[in-house]
């Protein structure tokens, strides 16, 4: 069961998307977002929408994954849907009943802003389906290391996220282990309230802690031995390097922004 | 250089954890020729690690003097220089792995060294086919079993091309196929790229590989020769609280019931050869 953890929710593959620079990726996901938050109207929101439609067929993942996302924000969407329906003031009153009052220009604002969140979580979720974690952290590196200059840890964030990432499955396995070691005992992890619940999981927490920081210990030593001594005149062995589709990306996203800045409300 | 100077040399080198009264490591001379495949014996606590971590600059002598490849461990800016000559493998496997990826983590001490991308690659893909792992450059760290885990471990010291490396119980957390998998793959280092081993290990049958055997005892080391010269004196053995290979006991055993077998016999085939002389 656990040999097959995903990461994040990386969907391999060799589509032109997933070759792209995880840098450029990230650069125009935030254009995107940009993108999102500029367009006013539902034609500019369709245009966007076909956008991330047409990305999503190009890098081959089905829509259902992309789809699936919104899932688990749809009560947020809602939530904000209700919020601005209720408390934009201004327009013409469309209905009233006891104390609250929708009007038109409300009711336009709550659409927008529903529609903007699921597009939001729609561009995002491209990148994570395209972009494995491993290419993620890379590109936020490079992307952050000019920051490095004024004291941002830029290395030292990278390298805490590709280890986390390292040790997640390795400590998922453990947990495993601990528990179905303490549940042999007569350990119940199952039943009970809440607090019940959590109380028999220290018994478990301890544990995985003290090995965790073991772990760390003898981990730090590794590393030492092998000459790590941070980011300063460190290489790669895999250098990142814009290409062409980089720059027809780049490319596609200006003409987006374009069109949704000009076209009519 | 006319002759070669040992690639190890440990002169009365001492060493005391901090939080701890007890000496780890207590007046500690031991050289060790470019080439040779050694290894250290001791039960558990008897400062073989220490030992070990002294060879590689992480730690550095609190007295005395270790000389790695001629470099002084404790000189300055040293440690560097050290850790390249002298490349570590550890005991568990999961906690020696950085990368989440097989290649990245190979590649990753060539990378702290600032080598460049693509010598780093060569360098790695050379590495993982003298481990025998280069169909899973690729894959995840946590997809791979323990024996495979620590071929990667070797191969990332490989990578830097070292000229010794330690190895603190590789073995222990391995089944056996992984055990065997990894020391043959360490013998064949020795033999055939010259890579002087430091074998560090509490299976008896293991040291008997060895070209030298050297025992410690809280913290001093007490014995050293060839596997023979070690493996027949068992009384001696015994007080450190260590156990004879099963075959030199067997040999005893028999000796003492009457039969005319040798001292110094180490291996199942060596048991074979004398028994069938008997006849
Ligand atoms: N981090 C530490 N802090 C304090 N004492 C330690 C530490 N590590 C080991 N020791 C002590 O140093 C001695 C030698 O330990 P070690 O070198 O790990 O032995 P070995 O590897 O042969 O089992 C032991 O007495 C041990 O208790
Ligand atoms: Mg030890």
């Amino acid at each position: 069961m656990l040999g097959n953890i995903t990461l994040g929710q990386f969907f391999p593959g060799d589509s032109l998307i997933h070759r792209m620079d995880p840098r450029a990726k990230l650069v125009l996901t935030i254009a995107l977002i940009v993108a999102v938050f500029v367009a006013k109207g539902f034609l500019s929101y369709a245009v966007v929408f076909a956008f991330i439609l047409m990305t999503a067929m190009i890098s081959q993942i089905s829509l259902k994954l992309i789809i699936r996302a919104i899932r688990p924000i749809l009560f947020i969407v809602a939530l904000t849907f209700v919020l601005n329906m209720f408390f934009s003031s201004g327009g013409n009153v469309i209905f009233q009943w006891a104390f609250m009052t929708i009007t038109d220009q409300g009711l336009q604002m709550a659409s927008y802003m529903a529609i903007r969140l699921v597009l939001l979580v729609m561009g995002t979720q491209l990148l994570t389906l395209t972009t494995s974690p491993i290419a993620l952290t890379d590109g936020i590196e490079s992307l952050l290391r000019p920051l490095s200059k004024i004291g941002f840890p830029a290395h030292e964030l990278a390298m805490m996220m590709s280890i986390a990432l390292r040790f997640i499955p390795t400590l998922m396995e453990e947990a495993d282990k601990i528990m179905k070691a303490q549940m042999a005992r007569g350990a119940d992890f199952e039943s009970g309230n809440l607090i019940q619940r959590a109380k028999s999981m220290v018994p478990l927490l301890v544990p995985l802690f003290v090995s965790a920081f073991r772990r760390a210990d003898e981990l730090a030593l590794a590393m030492e031995a092998r000459c790590y001594r941070g980011g300063e005149h460190r290489t790669r062995m895999k250098v990142l390097h814009f290409t062409q589709i980089d720059l027809g990306a780049a490319i596609c996203l200006a003409l987006l922004i374009a069109v949704v800045v000009l076209l009519p409300m | 250089m006319t002759k070669d100077r040992p690639i190890i040399e440990l002169n009365n080198a001492s060493f005391h954890y901090q939080d701890s009264k007890q000496i780890a490591v207590h007046n500690l001379s031991l050289t060790v020729e470019k080439g040779e495949f050694i290894s250290v014996l001791g039960h558990n606590g008897s400062g073989k690690s220490t030992m070990a971590k002294l060879l590689n600059a992480l730690f550095l002598p609190s007295d005395g003097q270790v000389l790695v490849a001629g470099i002084d461990t404790a000189g300055e800016d040293a440690q560097w220089d050290v850790r390249r000559h002298c490349g570590m493998v550890f005991q568990n496997p999961d906690n020696q792995m950085v990368a989440t990826v097989v290649e990245e983590d190979v590649a990753f001490g060539l990378e702290n060294l600032g080598v460049a991308p693509s010598e780093i690659r060569r360098r790695v893909d050379e590495a993982l086919e003298m481990v025998g792992m280069q169909d899973f450059a690729s894959r995840q760290p946590h997809m791979l079993s323990g024996g495979q885990k620590q071929r990667i471990a070797i191969a990332g010291v490989l990578a830097m091309r070292p000229d010794v490396i330690v190895f603190d119980e590789a073995t222990a957390m391995l089944d056996p196929s992984g055990r065997r998998d990894v020391l043959q793959i360490v013998r064949r280092l020795n033999k055939d790229e010259g890579i002087t081993i430091i074998w560090i290990t509490h299976f008896m049958t293991e040291a008997t590989l060895a070209d030298r055997v050297a025992v410690m005892n809280k913290g001093e080391l007490v014995m050293q020769g060839t596997p023979k010269q070690i493996f027949t004196q068992v009384d001696k053995l015994d007080q450190y609280g260590l156990d004879v290979p099963p075959m030199t006991d067997l040999a005893k055993q028999l000796r003492d019931a009457g039969m005319e077998l040798p001292e110094g016999i180490l291996s199942v085939d060596e048991m074979v050869v004398e028994l069938c002389r008997l006849k």
